[in-house]
This record gives C-alpha cells, sequence and structure tokens, in this order.
C-alpha cells in the first residue's frame, strides 16, 4: 500500500482551501443566524413552520416561503439585499461542500493522475453549481 | 503486516475515544448535508418544472418526522464541531485540551439539538 505523500508547506491550493474552509464555516453559520433573526423580526414566529424557516435559514430565497402563511412577501422578505445574501450563501456553503467531498476522496486515493482528473471534475462541478444557482436566484 | 499477531476484535474495533468519534461524523454528517442537499435542489427542480412523481416521493420522505432528526443531528453537530475545529486551528496551544473541547462541544450540542427534537416531537404528536 502507498501512501500519501505529506502536505506541501507554502502557499498552495491545499493551503488555501484550509484557510477557506474554516472562514466559510465561520461566515455560513454568521449567515444563517442573521438570516433566521431577520426571520423573527418579519414575523416567523406566527406565519411559518419550522421546516420552512431552516429552508429559509440556509436559502433565504421567495420560493422558499411562498406556501407558508405570510400574507405578503413584498413586505421584506423578496429585494436586492436576500439576492445578494443567496448568491453569497451559495458561493460559501457550495465551494465547501464541493471541496470537502474533493478533501475526503482524496484522502483515500494516493496521486496519480487519476486525482487530478478528479480535481477537474470538481472543478466544472463547481463553475455548473455556481451559474445555475445564479440563474435561479435571479430567476426567482 | 505481522503474521501471527493475535489483536481478536480489538483490531477492527473502535479505539479513538471522542475526538476521533467527532471526526467520523464531522465526515459522515459533511458527506450527508452535500448529499440531501443536491437531492433537494434536484428534487425540486424535478418536481416544479418536470411534475415527476419520484421528486413528489423525496420531498415527502424528506418532510417526515424520521428524517428530520437525522438532518438537525447532521447540521447541528457539523456546526458545533466545525466551530470547535476552528477554534482549536486558530489557538493551537489549546490542542492539548482537545478531549476536553470535545467534550464541551457535546454539552453544547444536547440543548440545541433537544429543543430542535423536542419542536420535531411536538409537531409530530399534534399530527402536523
Amino acid at each position: 500500500m502507498r501512501t500519501r505523500t505529506a502536505v506541501q508547506r507554502g502557499f498552495n491550493l491545499d493551503y488555501l482551501m484550509w484557510l477557506f474552509t474554516r472562514l466559510s464555516g465561520l461566515v455560513i453559520v454568521i449567515m444563517a443566524l442573521v438570516a433566521v433573526a431577520v426571520a423573527f423580526y418579519l414575523g416567523a414566529r406566527t406565519q411559518m413552520d419550522m421546516p420552512t424557516l431552516l429552508r429559509w435559514t440556509f436559502f433565504p430565497n421567495p420560493n422558499h416561503v411562498i406556501n407558508s402563511e405570510i400574507p405578503d412577501l413584498e413586505l421584506g422578505w423578496v429585494n436586492a439585499y436576500w439576492q445578494i445574501m443567496q448568491m453569497l450563501i451559495i458561493f460559501f456553503a457550495g465551494t465547501h461542500g464541493i471541496n470537502g467531498l474533493r478533501m475526503v476522496l482524496e484522502d483515500y486515493l494516493s496521486p496519480s493522475f487519476g486525482v487530478l482528473v478528479l480535481r477537474g471534475f470538481f472543478f466544472l462541478l463547481w463553475v455548473f453549481c455556481m451559474i445555475v444557482a445564479v440563474y435561479v436566484i435571479l430567476a426567482s | 503486516m505481522a503474521f501471527g499477531r493475535k489483536t481478536g476484535l480489538k483490531g477492527f474495533t473502535y479505539q479513538g475515544g471522542g475526538p476521533m468519534l467527532a471526526w467520523y461524523l464531522h465526515r459522515i454528517s459533511g458527506i450527508a448535508i452535500v448529499v440531501f442537499v443536491g437531492l433537494h435542489v434536484i428534487a425540486a427542480f424535478g418536481m416544479q418544472q418536470l411534475g415527476s412523481e419520484v421528486s413528489t416521493t423525496i420531498n415527502i420522505i424528506y418532510e417526515s418526522w424520521i428524517f428530520q432528526i437525522f438532518v438537525y443531528f447532521f447540521v447541528i453537530f457539523h456546526a458545533i464541531n466545525g466551530f470547535r475545529i476552528v477554534v482549536l486551528d486558530i489557538w493551537p496551544r489549546f490542542i492539548k485540551f482537545q478531549r476536553e473541547a470535545t467534550w464541551l462541544q457535546w454539552l453544547v450540542f444536547i440543548p440545541i439539538y433537544g429543543l430542535a427534537v423536542f419542536t420535531i416531537a411536538q409537531r409530530m404528536i399534534s399530527g402536523e
């Protein structure tokens, strides 16, 4: 059995993603807390059930709350602020998740050409997810 | 591999203690979150744009209380354990208190997860 090569020191993909994973983890938690706090301020306590609130918390998209008992979504639930928040949380959470999958898989693989192909696949998947997400956010 | 070494069941069982269990659960919960968020997006697309039966079934499973208990466990655990990792990485001299930090993490996790389970159970019993 071959062993994994040691992680290189210095400024490289491994270091960059190590840092990004930690920072984006903190950012996701903070953004979720902001979204849930503002949702309560806007009246979620009496107008939403818990699954709806949680869907809103992690992705503040109007489609996520359209079936709840909110009388008028125009009053604070649909605006440019939430569009920017959606794009940010998709960027941070999507990158965190896809990079996490890559790291888990590479833990069980020895460095080879296949790993490069895998990285290319995850990069294309990431680009595809980001483009689809921006389209969905702007269209909803 | 040394031959003739008797490891018995110990060689197969889990020996790592609290922090290693946290590492396992972090990895499992991370993969689980990616899988069910991905499936949720695909199912939403399938239900709204294509009217697919499979997507509707996935959404019914997602809304069941049993599934929600797992989702809340994974998400809350991943967040709190991730926070411990961040704190210990920023201040590496606290690594020696890793075991204590892991216990503290469960002490934070239990009330938050307990509240979520209580709310799910309340909704289930009231039959919503």
